[in-house]
Formats: structure tokens, sequence, C-alpha cells
């Protein structure tokens, strides 16, 4: 059947074999191969796909196995949604320690892609609170992985193409509930933006920021968050959540879309600006209410750029990034930028690491677009930084190579059995 | 009746039957038996519902789905137990019909465990949950068990079986307090369909379903079509005359 990923870049004919969790090995070994793991197509590029092959759907391999509410430590099979772990403990007390942008993610794509959040300076990225997984090898072989062995750290982060996940043993986070404290600050500058993120990293466990990408000084708005203490309570979100109806002909974010778009929310955000209780999920999720946004690029798809460069060129590459995106005309509405913090990762192949991160949204397009990612390529590769694999559908090879100096080792870890569109484009097989 | 203290379900690692009990276990404690044929897979069921409703009591029980001396023993031992609110019987295969008019062995495997093995568990809960006073039967048939098709006739016969044995019981038990669901899903997005996902057939999500099952039967109605939408589409079905229907590609 035809499959895309989040980005909606291709639709190409793929051979699908559903896991259902009970009897997961058995498929996975008859199937044909090469394949890869497929959970909920919420990466943006090719990492997911095998155009004309096979893909192992994990979305049915969706069980609790174990839970122990002293410890916080759940062990699940690799088709759990995060929502579905959200849901289930927090009455117990515990959350996530880490969670990505969307909460509508398997565990088993939350460690091949190695996500982080918004409190990446306080508690690393998701493969930090992995404590054990199961691998299943085309061999037949299974394996029970833990911190400190090598095929541990080829996992995180390995793009699932060092066997199949089948479940993970996971140390969650003690809160006290769904709220969090949180405040909202505009900024004007690049300068402004980087204080912020310097003066909040100790006293904030949450902190993110939207920037306009087209005010070229940099203007945004900064939002940082805490854990509610106990008693502290909110108004709860509204439940409902709305559908992208349908895909328009063409995107709806586009030249003459942008400014009013970004030139609005900067000023409806700034005027909000203060203090105030928030509820987890529109604080960590604001998307997971409109089903299928990514409709609203159209039927061409949109592109997703995440870079990370290192901390000494943070401000003068981020910058260079805005002018030149700004110089181009051609924006991005969700424009992401933050900081990460200190903490090494475990994976050979993880994306964070110590500096800043910019993401930027662009309907696909031609010639221009291409130009405009080979400018930002340069940057970055002149910083000494990387692509995020995981949101990636045209990195240049020499930029994965330089992005990614655990590489060789990597490769002694994958599996023959598993090959996707991202690894034969920037791996060769 | 609701909250149902015991429910059981017969063809427990089913996905559509796996989504009713997380409904059903959702928010208040139950006492749920899960039964099917092999024990690991119930195990793997019965730990996840043991994670999502700590409070919840979940057994499981593996029988023979074949025999009906085997089905008789599992109904007496259970209601020699304690009383039996709710029990979903859900257990079946989806066949490939040209095999089942290839292999008459095919064919025969599909109309009994399609068929004659629901009905019998039905037939075995039926009278206890009469004697005892109350409770709440569903059988899920099918939309394929309402009209003959040459695309799968061999299963719906088998589910057209489930239709007239429900219809009966229904009437037999009506005025007793035991109330009888007849569940007709159309096509569902599961393991037990993946072949006809890949030739491009529009699927319910089994989590939607689910809860239409959940709902319905705890709206108590003897008919439930999931999706909703199938009510009306069968019913333009069945009344077709021959002379159009056999000239339809479906």
């Amino acid at each position: 059947m035809k499959l895309s990923s989040w980005g909606q870049l291709s639709h190409a004919e793929h051979r699908v074999m559903l896991l259902d969790g009970l009897a997961p090995g058995q498929d996975f070994l008859a199937s044909a191969k090469p394949g890869i793991a497929y959970g909920m197509g919420r990466s943006y590029g090719d990492v997911c796909l095998n155009p004309g092959g096979t893909v192992w759907q994990t979305g049915r391999m969706d069980r609790f196995m174990h839970f122990d509410p002293a410890s916080g430590r759940v062990r699940c099979q690799a088709g759990v949604l995060l929502r579905e772990i959200q849901q289930t403990m927090l009455p117990h007390g515990w959350m996530l320690a880490v969670s990505p942008g969307t909460q509508i993610v398997t565990v088993g794509g939350a460690i091949a892609n190695d996500v982080h959040g918004k409190n990446h300076h306080r508690y690393g990225s998701f493969g930090h609170h992995v404590r054990e997984f199961t691998l299943l090898r085309s061999s037949g072989e299974q394996l029970a992985c833990q911190p400190g062995d090598p095929l541990f750290a080829a996992t995180i982060g390995g793009l699932g193409l060092t066997g199949l996940i089948l479940d993970a043993t996971l140390q969650l986070k003690p809160v006290y509930g769904p709220w969090l404290e949180t405040e909202t600050l505009a900024y004007d500058s690049l300068d402004a933006f980087f204080q912020l993120s310097a003066d909040s990293e100790t006293d904030w466990e949450h902190t993110v920021s939207w920037i306009d990408c087209l005010a070229g000084e940099g203007r945004g708005i900064f939002m940082r968050g805490n854990p509610a203490p106990a008693g502290v309570v909110g108004t709860m979100p509204a439940r409902r959540s709305r559908r992208m109806p349908l895909t328009p002909p063409v995107s709806l974010v586009n030249g003459l879309s942008l400014r009013p778009f970004n030139w609005l929310y900067y000023h409806l955000k700034r005027a909000r600006a203060g203090h105030q209780v928030e509820h987890y999920l529109p604080f960590n999720y604001p998307l997971d209410n409109l089903l299928e946004w990514n409709r609203m690029y159209g039927p061409r798809g949109f592109y997703q750029y995440q870079s990370v460069v290192p901390p000494q060129h943070g401000l003068a590459a981020t910058r260079a990034m805005l002018e030149a995106i700004a110089a181009s005309g051609q924006g991005s509405f969700l424009a992401v930028l933050k900081t990460f913090g200190g903490m090494q990762s475990v994976g050979m192949l993880s994306f964070a690491r110590p500096g800043v991160t910019l993401a930027l949204d662009f309907p696909a397009g031609g010639e221009r677009l291409q130009k405009l990612f080979a400018r930002l390529d340069a940057i970055v590769r002149e910083a000494g930084g990387a692509i995020y694999c995981g949101k990636d559908a045209r990195m240049p090879q020499d930029l994965f190579v330089s992005g990614y100096p655990r590489l060789a080792e990597f490769l002694k870890f994958r599996d023959p059995g598993i090959s996707s569109a991202l690894s034969r484009r920037l791996m060769g097989s | 009746m609701y909250p149902a203290k015991h429910v059981v379900i017969i063809g427990a690692t089913s996905a559509i039957a796996e989504h009713c009990a997380r409904l059903w276990a959702a928010g208040q404690p139950v006492s749920m038996t899960l039964v099917g044929r092999n024990a690991s897979r119930l195990q793997a069921i019965a730990a996840d519902l043991k994670v999502r409703t700590p409070t919840s009591q979940i057994d499981i029980l593996t029988v023979d789905f074949a025999s009906p001396a085997a089905i008789h023993d599992l109904a007496e031992n259970l209601f020699a137990q304690t009383a039996v609110d709710l029990v979903l019987i859900a257990h079946g295969t989806l066949p490939i019909q040209q095999q089942c008019q290839d292999d008459l062995q095919e064919a025969e495997n599909a109309l009994y465990i399609n068929g004659i093995s629901p009905a019998l568990f039905a037939e075995a809960f039926a009278g206890r949950m009469q004697a005892q006073g109350f409770g709440q039967i569903g059988l899920i048939g099918s939309v394929a068990g309402d009209r003959g098709r040459k695309s799968n006739y061999t299963y719906g016969a088998a589910k057209g079986l489930v239709t007239r044995f429900a219809q009966g019981l229904q009437h037999r038990l009506a005025g007793s307090g035991v109330q009888v669901s007849l569940i007709k899903p159309g096509p569902t997005d599961t393991p037990m369909t993946s072949e006809f996902k890949a030739k491009g057939t529009k699927m319910a999500s089994v989590e939607e379903v689910a809860a239409g099952i959940v709902n319905g039967m705890r709206a108590g109605r003897d008919v439930i079509y999931v999706p909703g939408k199938w009510k009306i589409i069968m019913m333009v079905i069945r009344h077709l005359p021959a002379f159009i229907f056999n000239r339809m590609d479906i």
C-alpha cells in the first residue's frame, strides 16, 4: 500500500507487515527483507520509509508488560504510544521524563530517533531514560540490551537500523499532577534570546521559543515552565480535537500568508505574556489537538530543517541562518529555537548535543528552496553542526558524515536485514 | 448492570475483543476472564490490562473452541464460581474464500470456528444467565452475514448462522433479564484483515469499532452495526433484487 511520512513528500508503494505483538518475532523473521520498522509515521522525512520494500508496522504492538508504581519503571512493547504512557501513569504520579513536541509517537520510534523535548538541559534525551530493551535481529537472535552495551548505544538514535525493538523498560519521572507553572516572555533580538536561555537554565525545567524567521533582528516568544507543586491547579483545557479536513490544493503557508501569520502570532502571544498555570497537554503538545496539521502544506508536502550548532557558534550561526531565510523570503511559520544542555547523548547517532537547535518547516518547493537549503547547510557545516535525521529528507551525505562522528563505529552494529530510504541515501545501503 | 462486575471474553486475543477489554477496564475495577486458545498470548493481554487497571482482577483460561464438551465445562466452572454479568463472544478467523471452495476441510473449519462454535458458547452462557436472572451476551457477527456474496460466502454463511442464533435467543430471553446484542462490524483494521487492507479496502479503526460495541452494549441495543453507516449500506444490499445483485462485483 502507499505509505508516507509526516512531511508527505512521497507516497510510494510499500509491502506492509502488521506486527501484532503477540508473536512479532515470527512475522518479522518470515517477511521479505530488507525492511524497516514503521510506527506512527511521525518522522518527517524518509527514516521510516522503504519504497518498494517492506515495512514492519508496530502500532499493534501496543501492550504494557509491567509497571512498578513504587519505582516508576514501566516495561512495554515498542508500539505503545507516549500518549498512552502519559495517560496511564499520571494517576500513579509518574510521567515520561522526556517527551518530544507530539505524544502521538511510539516508544520504538522515540528510541530509534533518540527524541528530545523542552527539558533537554535538565533531563537529556529519551535514551537517557531507557533502562533496557529487547532487540530482535534478522538472524533470529533476541538480545536484552542495557546501558553500557555497545549495541544499546548503537540502537539509541540508531534510526531502526540495528534490529527490531520489541519492548523497552523506561524510567519515569515523579510528578504531582498534570500542571505546570509557566511563563511567556517576548524578546526582540537574538542576544535577548540567548540571555533568556542562559538565565532560565538553572531555574526552569522546560524552555523553548518560537522565533519569527522573517523579522531579521530575531523577534520571538520565549516559553518556560516548571512542574507545579502539589495543590497548584489550573483550568482544564478543552478536550475537543479538530482535524485538518482536507489537503488544500496549495500550501496555506506561503509568501502571502506568512508575514501576517507571524505578526499576528507574535502580538497575540506578547499580549498574553506573563505567568500561568498550564496543563501539560497544551504546553507540551500544542499541535496534537489539530489532527493531520501537516495537510496545511498542500499536496506537495513539506520539509523540516532542524539543525544543531555547538554553543560557541550558536549566536553567529543562528543569526546567519535567520538572515539567509529572511533574505530568501521563504519562511517558516513553525520556527523553533532552543538551547540544548551539556548532557552527552547515549546513542552513537544521537542528534541532541550541547548547542543551539533551530527547527523550521518549509513547503516543498523548487530550485529556490534547494538554494536556501544549500546556504543553510553551509552555515551548519562551517559551525561544525548537524542535521536531525528524524526530520530529514535531503541532507547532503558529507554533512551527515561530518555531523555524526561516531558513524563508522555505528555501522558495525547494523542489521543486514534492515534498510531504509534514509540509510541508502546517507550510508549507501 | 453497569459497571459490569464480571466480564468474560471469548476469543480475547482478537484485536476487537482486546480493545473492548481496555474500555471495560478503564476507570472502574472489574473482574475479567480472558478466554482463548493460546496461553502465552492471553498472558500478554492480561499483563497489559493489569497495568492499565491495577485494581482489576484479570484471569485467563484456555479452551478448545471446537469442543462442545470443553465449552460446556468452561461455562459450568465459570458460573460455579461467581455470576457472569457480561460475555463477549468474539473469536473467529477470516478464511480465504477460494481456499474454502477448493478444500472442503478448510470450508468446514471456517464454518465451525465462525458459526457453530460461537453459537455453542452463546447457548452455554444463555441458559446459565437465564438461571441467574440477569446478564448480557454480545455476539460478534458480521456485515458479511447479511447477504451471501461470492467474495466471502463461507465466512458470511457462518456469520449468518450467528445472526439467526442471536435472533432466536433474543426471542427466547425476552423479559428474562438477559439481553443479547448481535454485533456486526464492517471491515476493521486488524491483523485478521491485513491481507485485505494491502489490497486497498477502506477499514474502520479497531478503536472506533470497540468503542461502538461497548457503547452499543451499554445502551442494551439488540443489533449493533459498527461503524453505524453499515446499517444503511447493508439495508440497501439486502434489498437489492437478485438480477441486479448477481451482476455486481462485490
